[in-house]
């Protein structure tokens, strides 16, 4: 009857004084009975009651003895070390405060990134079953499909054999991010956001059903359908009011009418947080495109019939991609084959190792805070130590001791892990506010799992700290704590062994840090000083997208809005050269277009060549500082239908050209299928900061054939005060037009480098904090040292010792356990920092200048740190010191 | 008075469960019980009876309830509980079975 044992044991926990009275009563009753019987033999009333208690026994050895067997004696004995814990604490409470607030620091920043961690990479996905939720690619190899691009985007006809042929999803939808500009309406300004296109069963495949309407039907999804959008719960609350009657109303997106019929729920993000509006994808793109089996530009996602592996999916459209490539064998761009990865990785896959990184920097910083609460608990105990000494050979056991001792340190991890906890929130409060762009953001927030985390950390915390501290109470040396006397000193420097140990893995544990944090911040440093291939000091830039419907490409409409804007551009006074490009660098790869060299031989079937794709205007490459390296830019007479000319980079030229000149020689261009000749030759440019450069190919802009680009001016004293008269310009050029992404080229490139900045900042202030923990350690123990042996150092300061060489002594035993650290720390360094490999850029992991850069820093601090306690007693007065007692 | 037999605690055990099986009683009982019984051979300790009575109760192998006595004070009266009842059978069985293992070891000279 297990559960009856439970109940009586509660039953006397609960009742615990009235257990003890009934006990009282029970050998009261026993003793009167005794009594009773030992007067009925003849005895009178005192010896008959002598006589009982002689048979008795001593009653309170028997009462306790009998609630020893109370079951529940250890929860009594915790609330009384409870209780003792909090006094004793109270009494220092400079120690407790500083304590806490060292383990509120560990504990917060650990508890701050499991939570990021459990929410971005931990979390799955909020749709119904997400494990079977794959993103499909296409594989492009350079012998089949042109281009290494394992996880290709997959082209508009593709994906529709796909669909019609597959056996092993039950449904497959499209997906393509774009931007959009929002016509003003409703008293509102035009903005511009970013919206999706996508297929109408995108939603079903997905599980989600709109929170308020209904979604897309096939219908929907057709060029000849009106248009239809479905609207993000945050963009329906911002700027449509959180209006139901939205629905079934027209709004303008670039220019065209779309009905509203759907919101769907605020929890939804997808393909990414910052997409608010969803089209249907055949009623955006023609046939032609929709159809096209080498161009690579929409992202496929699917789910898997039951049973069917992410892989054996993947070999099953690759069968179908294999057939569609065999028979068009003339048009290298078809790829042979499929890949598929998880949705979930995919959409985390790159953050998922930095994330881990900075995992192991906290636990790290949490490591040296419990190493330095374990350092000051030493310390208390040091200095309590006569007290200790005389309470063990009083007969307070040592099990009874240590359990102080961990109750202590639990009371002091538990108080840190509340204001810990308050901590995390608070940061990752700050973390939603900063970086609302991060990737799942949406998922991060407290829950039953991270409060039983920071739980179980805080008591393996506790019990680290705790057991650590308490190797130096040990009662073989109690004897000799007591005999000591005030007149006797000994060298007191082995005392402390316990605690330089702890030291010199703090030491090691910061250098550990310190050098991932260099190393990061180093290779962000080369990162963002790469060169692009342009100017980037002084340069505005941004975006413009002309609404199809006004200006029709191919036309001359685009064409005469960017002459005339750019000669307006120009004639602003402080402006010293403008450009109009598609795309500038460091704003991304965008697109490519696949060609073939007229004057060449042509290459065997299945082989392409491609080179990055970009329209420009005649003055860019001169605005942008961008060298003209041979021949010249576009001619005047480059507009509309006269196009022919083209301009190629430098790698262009070595990739395709080797040992001759591309002058002159002509380019059959697969998009728009024009024949270019080249005219010029220019610098190579990055299309995105932290990737090598690749072969470009630049048509003229006034071919009317691209209607949205970057905007980009150049001047010569702060460019920043152009912006608005720019965007005067273009209002006053189409009044519906939406500006955006208005950023210098230094804000553009530091954009996309936000990531590595931010871990580098994350890393670089936790090696900072640790740093701070470790040299306060040091300052600790060296004070500590220096105390205990005043007396000695007053002696030999009174017989004749230098001040210097105390001094210097002082420092050395200081310093002694730093240097140890160092050591340990630079070799766990040559093995940790391969970890952060594959975060650097252009930095080696053993990277000798950082490791001596790191080196000297930490002795440095070392140094400071030690050096007042080592002042300070080389400055001891010695008739005062041995004075005191 | 003899000095008397010093009892394992095992066996006290057996010794309290089998009193309380024909009858509950409350401590002071028990112990005189015994003592009756045993011709005056074990003479139970107040200071091992009532440790033991309350582990057995911890244990749920005896019940108590507070009732009044035959003298009018009110008393902790013990009983078995059918566990217990169990736990008697085996440590019975168990008793036997070594005491008669002892006694032919010690009956053969």
């Amino acid at each position: 009857m297990r559960w009856l044992n439970q109940l009586v044991k509660v039953r006397m926990l609960l009742f615990r004084r009235m257990a003890d009275t009934q006990l009282n009563e029970e050998l009261r009753f026993h003793m009167e009975q005794q009594i009773a019987e030992n007067r009925a033999t003849g005895m009178s009333a005192e010896e008959a009651r002598l006589a009982a208690l002689r048979v008795f026994g001593n009653p309170d050895l028997v009462r306790e003895k009998t609630g020893a067997t109370w079951n529940w004696n250890g929860l009594d004995r915790f609330s009384r070390d409870l209780r003792i814990g909090v006094r004793t604490l109270s009494r220092t409470p400079g120690f407790a405060v500083v304590a806490i607030l060292i383990t509120a620091l560990g504990i917060g920043a650990s508890v701050a990134l499991f939570t990021v961690i459990r929410g971005v990479l931990l979390r799955p996905l909020p749709f119904p079953d997400s494990d079977r939720l794959v993103t499909l690619y296409e594989r492009s190899t350079p012998a089949a499909g042109g281009g290494d691009f394992p996880h290709n985007q997959v082209a508009g006809g593709i994906y529709a054999t796909w669909n019609r042929e597959n056996t092993s999803f039950s449904s497959l939808a499209l997906v393509r991010d774009d931007s959009a500009d929002l016509s003003a309406s409703g008293g509102q300004l035009p903005e511009t956001l970013n919206q999706a296109h996508v297929s109408w069963n995108l939603f079903p495949t997905l599980g989600v059903n709109p929170a308020l309407g209904r979604g897309f039907t096939s219908t929907d999804d057709s060029l000849s359908a009106n248009g239809t959008v479905v609207l993000s719960s945050s963009l329906w609350k911002r700027r449509f009011g959180a209006d139901p009657a939205i629905l079934n109303r027209t709004i303008y997106v670039d220019a065209k009418p779309y009905t509203v019929i759907g919101i769907l729920p605020a929890w939804f993000e997808f393909p990414d947080s910052s997409t608010q509006l969803w089209t249907p994808v055949y009623h955006e793109f023609p046939e032609r495109i929709m159809s096209a089996f080498d161009n690579h530009m929409f992202r496929v996602v699917g789910r898997l019939k039951p049973g069917v592996t992410g892989e054996e999916a993947a070999a099953n459209l690759s069968v179908i991609s294999r057939q569609i490539h065999d028979s068009h064998l003339d048009n290298p761009f078809v790829a042979a084959a499929a890949n598929s990865r998880p949705l979930l990785e995919h959409l985390v896959g790159d953050v998922r190792r930095p994330l881990y990184i900075l995992l192991a920097a906290t636990v790290c910083l949490l490591l040296i805070a419990c190493l330095n609460v374990a350092n000051l608990l030493v310390a208390r105990a040091a200095s309590r130590h006569k007290e200790l000494a005389i309470r063990a050979a009083l007969g307070g056991g040592r099990m009874r001791l240590l359990r102080e001792h961990l109750t202590e340190s639990f009371l002091l991890e538990a108080s840190g892990g509340t204001a810990g906890l308050l901590l995390a929130y608070g940061a990752i409060g700050w973390l939603l506010h900063t970086r609302p762009d991060m990737v799942r953001v949406g998922a991060i927030h407290f829950d039953g799992v991270v409060a039983a985390f920071t739980t179980a950390v805080v008591i393996l915390c506790a019990l680290f700290s705790g057991l650590v501290s308490a190797f130096n109470t040990d009662d073989t040396r109690l004897l000799g704590a007591l005999h000591e006397s005030s007149r006797s000193h000994s060298a007191a420097g082995t005392r402390a062994r316990l605690r330089k140990t702890l030291l010199a893995i703090e030491v090691g544990l910061t250098v550990v840090l310190l050098m991932g944090a260099s190393l990061l911040v180093k290779s962000y440093q080369r990162l963002r000083s790469t060169n692009v291939g342009c100017v980037t000091d002084n340069v505005l830039t941004m975006r413009i997208k002309l609404p199809g419907k006004r200006y029709k490409t191919p036309g001359p409409a685009p064409a005469n809005f960017f002459e005339t804007l750019l000669q307006r551009v120009r004639a602003l006074p402080g402006v010293e050269a403008a450009g109009f490009v598609t795309g500038v660098p460091g704003q991304g790869y965008m697109g490519d277009s696949g060609f073939t060299i007229v004057e060449h031989p042509p290459l065997p079937p299945g082989n392409g060549t491609l080179a990055i794709y970009r329209s420009a205007d005649s003055g860019y490459f001169a605005a942008m500082g961008i060298p003209l390296l041979r021949g010249r830019t576009f001619g005047d007479n480059q507009k509309f239908d006269q196009v022919n000319e083209v301009v190629i980079s430098e790698l262009f030229a070595k990739k395709f050209f080797p040992g001759e000149d591309p002058l002159g020689k002509h380019l059959h261009v697969m998009d728009g299928n024009k024949v270019r000749v080249i005219v010029g030759i220019v610098g190579d440019t990055r299309y995105e900061i932290g990737e090598a450069p690749e072969p470009m190919q630049y048509h003229p802009l006034f071919a009317g054939d691209q209607n949205y680009g970057t905007l980009a001016i150049r001047s010569r004293q702060d460019v920043s005060q152009l912006a608005l008269p720019v965007q005067q310009i273009i209002q006053g050029q189409d009044r519906e037009l939406p500006v955006s992404d208005v950023l210098t080229m230094n804000q553009l490139l530091g954009k996309s480098t936000l990531d590595q900045s931010f871990d580098a900042t994350l890393i670089t202030s936790l090696a900072v904090l640790s740093l701070l923990l470790a040299a306060a350690g040091l300052f600790g123990v060296l004070s500590y040292i220096v105390a205990q042996r005043s007396g000695e150092i007053g002696i030999r300061i009174a017989l004749g010792a230098q001040r210097e060489q105390v001094l210097r002594e002082m420092l050395a035993d200081g310093l002694r356990p730093a240097l140890i650290g160092l050591l340990l720390g630079l070799a766990a360094s040559a093995g940790t920092t391969q970890f952060i490999k594959s975060m650097l850029y252009e930095t080696q992991p053993l990277d000798l200048g950082v490791f001596a850069a790191v080196a000297a820093l930490l002795m440095a601090s070392a140094a400071l740190a030690c050096m007042v306690p080592a002042w300070r007693a080389s400055r001891l007065d010695p008739m005062r010191v041995l004075r005191m007692e | 008075m003899s000095k008397p037999t010093d009892l394992v605690q095992g066996t006290l055990d057996l010794l309290i469960l089998k009193t309380l099986s024909l009858q509950a009683m409350h401590g002071w009982a028990i112990a005189k019980r015994i003592q009756q019984i045993s011709s005056e051979v074990l003479q139970v300790q107040q200071g091992s009876l009532y440790p033991a009575l309350h582990r057995l109760e911890q244990q749920g192998w005896i019940k108590a309830k507070w009732a009044e006595s035959e003298t009018g004070r009110q008393a902790k009266f013990y009983s078995l509980t059918a566990f217990g009842r169990k736990q008697l059978e085996a440590e019975t069985a168990d008793w036997k079975r070594l005491s008669t293992a002892i006694n032919l070891v010690v009956s053969e000279v």
